[in-house]
């Protein structure tokens, strides 16, 4: 019984007594933590719902029959269920094909643009070599520049591409690269796809953050460069080097810069999905001559289904990856 | 094995790289040499790319903005300023659009920095569900991406919708910040300065939606504090307001400076930011005219640059001031 008095003074006395031992501190520290959290909770529902609440309106807009559109008593929950608006979206942005076209592509595009960023990066983060700060400032001039201001000249020289007048020479013509594959990859494996000095960068930082004890003692055992680059340094560069593959997939999935400018000559559901107004007016007409126009509500609820499509893939891989995601992010830091 | 460094200036590194490029240099056969021919071997990918893709394309787009181009017979005559002085001077919509989108910009990005900051914050603290939060604060990233958030802005609709409901909140008195915002008017309060706040009130999704790898780097700049530097803090009797501003900002700062950049380049980049709109329309409209386009380009990089200066002088003077 002494003990409790001596060592824990408020062990077994109410929270007023305490209280008034402490001369008021604990009611104000109490007070002022539960605005707080409540305040926090407030907060973080508000916003997270403004997130998410288009999202949700989206899908039950897209489940309604067209009736329902109209029906001013109707807000959230559709009357006349229908999975009617998914079939004419689909129509509309020739689903299957675009979408498995939109996925190998932006498969094959984020592969060839994470390969070429870790090599870079790994190569800016552990060998001096001359001319290391000038690449280096190239890096980040390539983060700044907008890919608007070349937008031009690049859709001018993969029309007309040549190699220093190689191809000239064999073909009698520049070759004319717009409309295929080719421009995208070589821009991938270049490293100067979408956004890829940002991989560069982000990579760059992690690799800097491992200790450099860990590759001298690969190389005190024998291990060459190559070797000690793929066996000691890429297994543990494996979550940043997904979170980048994820960012690079995602931006690639919705891209619509360079789908336009160079993939035209493939059906991609970016493109399908900013041309989908356009097409509307005929795919609803029933002859050739007759023009129809669509109603405006109409309009928004078959792009929000559209939206909405192109997110799902991605939300669900996302919420799949999402642990190692964040959790590599929080390494890559900024641990200078 | 010690790497070699090298002197400040970029430039000096041309001399070395004759000595540990070309063979029968004394210094070929070093460790050091064959280290950095490795390095350049690995950055090679990069370099090829650059001049290929980025330098020759820059050059050519500089040298367009400044010629009269036509497309459909490919030729090029020099024009000198012309496009620069139609871009200004005869087109009806540029300017009017460039100083809009600069003015939205100033607004977006300081907006963007202080919430995703605050959000950054509050995520980094442990309550429940922050997971879930964490979650979905990243959807962002996702929905405001490529094609995504133009594609509404572009359908005329939504903006008819905005006003419909603006005029329905405004009859029935619902819509706070307005109903705010006509109180401080009316009875004078209101100046310039509140039109702004209200503009960010009223924009707060889009800043909202634009702001999700701002807030990744934030976190990731708390998650790298170390505890113990809040534990020797709270031993010396600091509150945790002040360990917030004597510990928690000085170590995110740093990462101010790379968040400002991040987006004011991400919003000059956007789909729906008008100006790439009318470049494009510029572009691949009825007037196809390259070199305006390129020239408008130009300018608009310009002005992106001159921001980005900006606010590094300004960042770095702050956090400077810190230290």
């Amino acid at each position: 019984m002494s003990k409790n008095n001596t060592v824990f003074i408020g062990e077994n006395k109410s929270f007023w007594e305490r209280n008034r031992r402490s001369g008021g501190y604990l009611l104000k520290r109490r007070a002022l933590q539960i605005t707080i959290s409540v305040v926090r909770a407030l907060l973080m529902f508000g916003l997270c719902f403004m997130i998410i609440q288009p999202l949700i309106t989206r899908f039950s807009l897209s489940l309604m029959g067209e009736q329902d559109m109209y029906d001013s008593t109707i807000r959230l929950l559709p009357r006349h269920v229908t999975l009617d608006n998914y079939r004419i979206v689909a129509d509309l942005t020739v689903l299957p094909t675009s979408m498995l076209n939109t996925a190998w592509i932006s498969l094959l595009m984020s592969i060839c643009q994470i390969v070429a960023a870790t090599l870079v990066a790994y190569g800016f983060a552990r060998f001096e070599f001359p001319l290391k700060k000038f690449w280096f400032a190239c890096v980040v001039v390539l983060i700044i520049i907008p890919p608007q201001t070349i937008q031009t000249s690049l859709f001018l020289y993969f029309s007309h591409f040549d190699i220093f007048g190689i191809i000239k020479a064999i073909r009698g013509e520049e070759l004319n690269l717009r409309g295929s594959l080719w421009p995208y990859t070589m821009m991938g494996l270049t490293c100067m796809g979408l956004k890829n000095g940002l991989y560069i960068y982000m990579l760059r930082q992690y690799f800097r953050s491992v200790p450099q004890s860990l590759e001298e003692a690969a190389y005190v055992d024998g291990c060459g460069t190559m070797r000690t680059f793929l066996k000691i340094m890429l297994p543990d560069a494996v979550p940043t080097i997904a979170s980048c593959f994820l960012f690079s997939f995602v931006w690639q999935w919705t891209d619509l810069f360079y789908t336009r400018n160079f993939l035209t000559g493939y059906t991609v559901y970016s493109r399908e999905l900013s041309s989908m107004v356009s097409k509307m007016a005929k795919y609803f007409s029933s002859s050739a001559t007759e023009t129809v126009t669509v109603p405006l509500g109409r309009q928004m609820q078959l792009i929000g289904i559209g939206v909405f499509i192109c997110c799902v893939p991605l939300i669900i891989l996302y919420c799949f990856t999402q642990k190692t995601f964040v959790q590599s992010l929080v390494m890559t830091g900024s641990k200078e | 094995m010690k790497n070699r460094k090298y002197r400040e200036h970029w430039y000096s590194g041309i001399t070395e790289a004759i000595q540990m490029y070309v063979p029968g240099n004394r210094i070929y056969r070093t460790m050091e040499a064959r280290r950095a021919r490795i390095g350049t071997l690995f950055i090679l990918p990069f370099i090829i790319g650059f001049l290929a893709f980025m330098v020759r394309p820059l050059i050519s787009s500089l040298e367009m903005s400044f010629s009269k181009v036509n497309v459909v017979a490919g030729t090029m005559t020099p024009a000198k300023f012309d496009n620069y002085s139609y871009a200004f001077v005869a087109d009806p919509d540029f300017n009017k659009l460039l100083v809009n989108e600069i003015g939205r910009m100033s607004i977006n990005v300081i907006a963007t920095l202080v919430l995703s900051f605050v959000i950054a914050v509050i995520l980094n603290q442990d309550f429940k569900g922050r997971t879930l939060c964490r979650v979905i604060f990243f959807l962002p990233v996702i929905l405001s991406s490529g094609v995504l958030p133009g594609i509404e802005k572009q359908n005329q609709f939504f903006n008819l919708m905005s006003s419909i409901s603006e005029s329905v909140n405004e009859s029935s008195g619902v819509n706070l910040s307005l109903a705010l915002q006509n109180l401080l008017s009316v009875s004078g309060v209101a100046g310039e300065v509140f039109d702004v706040i209200f503009q960010m009130i009223n924009a707060i999704y889009d800043i909202v939606m634009a702001s999700g790898i701002q807030i990744i780097i934030f976190l990731s700049g708390l998650q790298s504090i170390s505890p113990s530097l809040y534990e020797a803090a709270d031993v010396e009797g600091c509150s945790a307001w002040e360990a917030f501003w004597k510990i928690t900002f000085p170590m995110v700062s740093p990462l101010l400076l790379v968040n400002c950049i991040y987006t004011i380049i991400d919003f000059f980049m956007k789909n729906d930011n008008q100006v790439v709109e009318h470049i494009n329309d510029v572009m691949y409209g009825t007037q196809m005219d390259f070199g305006v386009a390129s020239a408008e380009s130009w300018v608009y990089f310009g002005v992106a640059l001159v921001f980005i200066g900006i606010s590094t002088l300004i960042i770095t003077r702050a956090v400077k001031s810190y230290e």
